[in-house]
């Protein structure tokens, strides 16, 4: 127990004003977005966003009805749309850093210019690497001209002729599914998770356990026994991973998987050189000591890589605005949904209810990263 | 000999990797240069047949009134949400008071949630407050949300500082302020470097908080580059000069103090 001494009240006194005004903008902003999302504020009949005095009514979980199973498809195709997203960018991301690290930890020449090649990318604005990607993707120019452009400079005589790549103008759907077997897969891979989790801490902490097992099955029961009763129109919905969302997964890798090679660059260079010689000495190829030594020595670099990144896909805004404007459904996600919702069409209502799920969503993964980093940190 | 051999491979990916990694900065810097005419959607990738600077001209002469707003958002911003940070930093690592291992991660959460979550709430209260449109309002959002990650990086950078130091300035009589001052404030000029880089980047770059929050003349730069493209016919020379040119502060500060740059984003993973 700390003994609150005369420069210890100073202490306090002077981190006041930034615990309050954080208290106020976090949590008292978190706390009226919930409400708003509530109520009836800026939705058809409900009162004008920006009136004077608007009288806002309670609604419940309306807003939130209207966004899952209402006539708008465009919040499930969000959802789906920020689903494939996520997944393709952190596969992309964590690949490419890991490989970038692996070869700089090979003492190459002129490290600190390759670093300084694959990392600039992060000191620029989504909205620089918007604007370029979008001209680098223009269906008639760009890239697709890149091959042929080269190979006809070399040999006019037997021209190549321009790849086809639509971009993210391209309407095509792989893996189509309908909306309730996107409800249903959701619910049982819940379920497969909370096998995984529960049988392994069955035996430690069952009545944490039990709370758990009891809290996700239901989750699972919403998403498997809701899907069922749906209106068919919602149920029949067509979705699927769209084509288009691959070229704002290039250019977001572009820019992010700097960051991946700096952290696992980072995690490379804090592997003692011990460990690989040992490994060496009994015998294994290099490829093997990156199979059995460095590679599970870095999963848990692995794991936080990934929660930052997640996080960053779950709150994508700017990147996505800027490449493919406001009208674009096949890339359209969320963060961009809430903006046109709230500031465009002036629905704050849903506008707050698509912004409660993008909260929900990021403080699954955030909440358990930051419990579990800071209370390692006190223990060592 | 072997050795070499053996390494070609590593160097022949890491060209190629290099030669991806700049595809777009060729096509940026070889499409500004080119005159709008000679802006061909079949002929992007050839080098232009002059040097014509008149897209920069167009795109600076555009810029220049967004640029000054955002520099003066960004640099009050930046000064003031350190400053704060430092002394949060200063009491979280050294002056630990009953709760703050519980205030402390509920300040670092603010960084990571979604800004859309309180995005109507700060539109509504900084209208409230005569703070919606102009620069003020912008500013106050980047110092309220930079203070977490400022804390954070200068909570663990104190945290370095031996505690033997502070209680040595104790038994001098020192107090709080005379501790901050005479010890850890002299230590601090590399925490320093690493957050303002941070805050500048973050601030410059940013867009959300831009585009809801300011009236048309208050516009910072990433607002108006996404306006360079919107409207009649697009003009990508004079878009790419624009691109260029809002990219280069913060690559200018990229290039010279990569250092703190990489601190600064290692930091954010929270342990740093």
């Amino acid at each position: 127990m700390v003994r609150m001494t005369k420069d210890r009240w100073t202490a306090v006194a002077m981190i006041t004003p930034s615990i309050i005004l954080l208290g106020i903008f976090v949590y008292g902003f978190i706390a009226q977005t919930a409400w708003t999302s509530l109520t009836n504020w800026g939705t058809p009949g409900g009162a004008a966003s920006l009136a004077e005095h608007p009288v806002i009514d309670f609604v419940g979980l309306k807003n939130y009805q209207d966004l899952f199973t209402g006539f708008n498809p465009r919040f499930r195709l969000d959802l789906v749309n920020e689903v494939f997203f996520t997944a393709l960018f952190l596969a992309a991301c964590l690949g490419l850093g890991l490989l970038m690290a692996i070869l700089l930890d090979q003492k190459v020449r002129g490290e600190s210019l390759f670093r300084t090649v694959f990392l600039f990318p992060m000191a620029l604005s989504f909205v620089v690497t918007g604007t370029i990607w979008r001209w680098l993707f223009a269906p008639n120019g760009g890239l697709n001209v890149l091959p042929s452009s080269i190979v006809n400079a070399f040999s006019p005589n037997s021209p190549i002729s321009p790849l086809p790549f639509e971009w993210f103008t391209s309407k095509s759907k792989l893996l189509t599914m309908h909306w309730h077997d996107v409800l249903t897969i959701v619910g049982v891979a819940i379920l497969l998770f909370m096998f995984a989790v529960a049988s392994t801490y069955w035996f430690k902490r069952r009545n944490l356990t039990v709370i758990f097992v009891v809290v996700l099955s239901s989750l699972a029961g919403v998403f498997i026994i809701g899907g069922n009763n749906i209106p068919s129109f919602v149920a029949n919905e067509v979705h699927g991973l769209n084509v288009a969302i691959i070229s704002i997964v290039i250019a977001a890798t572009w820019q992010m998987s700097g960051y991946t090679m700096a952290i696992y660059l980072a995690g490379l260079r804090g592997i003692p050189d011990e460990l690989r010689e040992a490994a060496r000495v009994d015998g294994a190829t290099e490829f093997q000591v990156y199979r059995y030594v460095i590679l599970p020595l870095l999963q848990p670099i692995t794991l936080s890589a990934a929660i930052i990144l997640g996080h960053i896909s779950l709150k994508i805004f700017d990147l996505v605005y800027v490449m493919a404007g406001d009208g674009n459904l096949q890339v359209d996600v969320p963060g961009v949904n809430m903006y046109l919702t709230a500031f465009r069409a002036n629905n704050f209502a849903l506008g707050s209810a698509i912004a409660m799920i993008m909260l929900l969503l990021v403080a699954v993964i955030i909440v358990p990263y930051l419990y579990t980093s800071l209370r390692g940190e006190k223990h060592a | 000999m072997t050795n070499v051999l053996r390494r070609m491979p590593i160097y022949v990916l890491l060209l190629i990797l290099v030669a991806a990694f700049l595809i777009p900065v060729y096509l940026v810097i070889t499409t500004s240069l080119k005159t709008p005419e000679e802006i061909n959607l079949l002929e992007v990738w050839r080098l232009p047949a002059t040097i014509n600077i008149t897209s920069f001209q167009e795109a600076f002469g555009t810029l220049l009134p967004y640029l000054i707003n955002s520099l003066m958002v960004t640099i009050p911003a930046t000064i003031i949400s350190a400053m704060l940070g430092s002394v949060n930093g200063y009491v979280l690592s050294k002056w630990r008071f009953p709760g703050s291992n519980i205030i402390f991660p509920l300040m670092l959460f603010g960084m990571f949630i979604p800004y859309q979550s309180i995005l109507i709430p700060l539109f509504q209260t900084l209208k409230s407050l005569n703070l919606y449109g102009g620069l003020g309002g912008l500013t106050l959002a980047h110092v309220v949300y930079g203070l977490p990650i400022t804390t954070l990086i200068f909570r663990n950078y104190y945290a370095e500082v031996p505690t033997e130091m502070i209680e040595a300035g104790q038994i001098d009589g020192a107090d709080f302020f005379g501790i901050y001052r005479d010890i850890l404030f002299p230590l601090s000029i590399p925490g320093f470097v690493v957050v303002i880089i941070w805050q500048f980047t973050q601030i410059w770059n940013e867009y959300l908080f831009a585009v809801t929050l300011t009236n048309t003349e208050s516009w910072p730069i990433t607002v108006e580059l996404s306006q360079l493209g919107a409207g009649q016919a697009i003009n990508y020379s004079v878009q790419m000069a624009g691109a260029f040119l809002t990219a280069l502060p913060t690559l200018i500060v990229y290039i010279f103090l990569g250092r703190y740059f990489i601190r600064g984003l290692l930091a954010g993973s929270v342990k740093g």
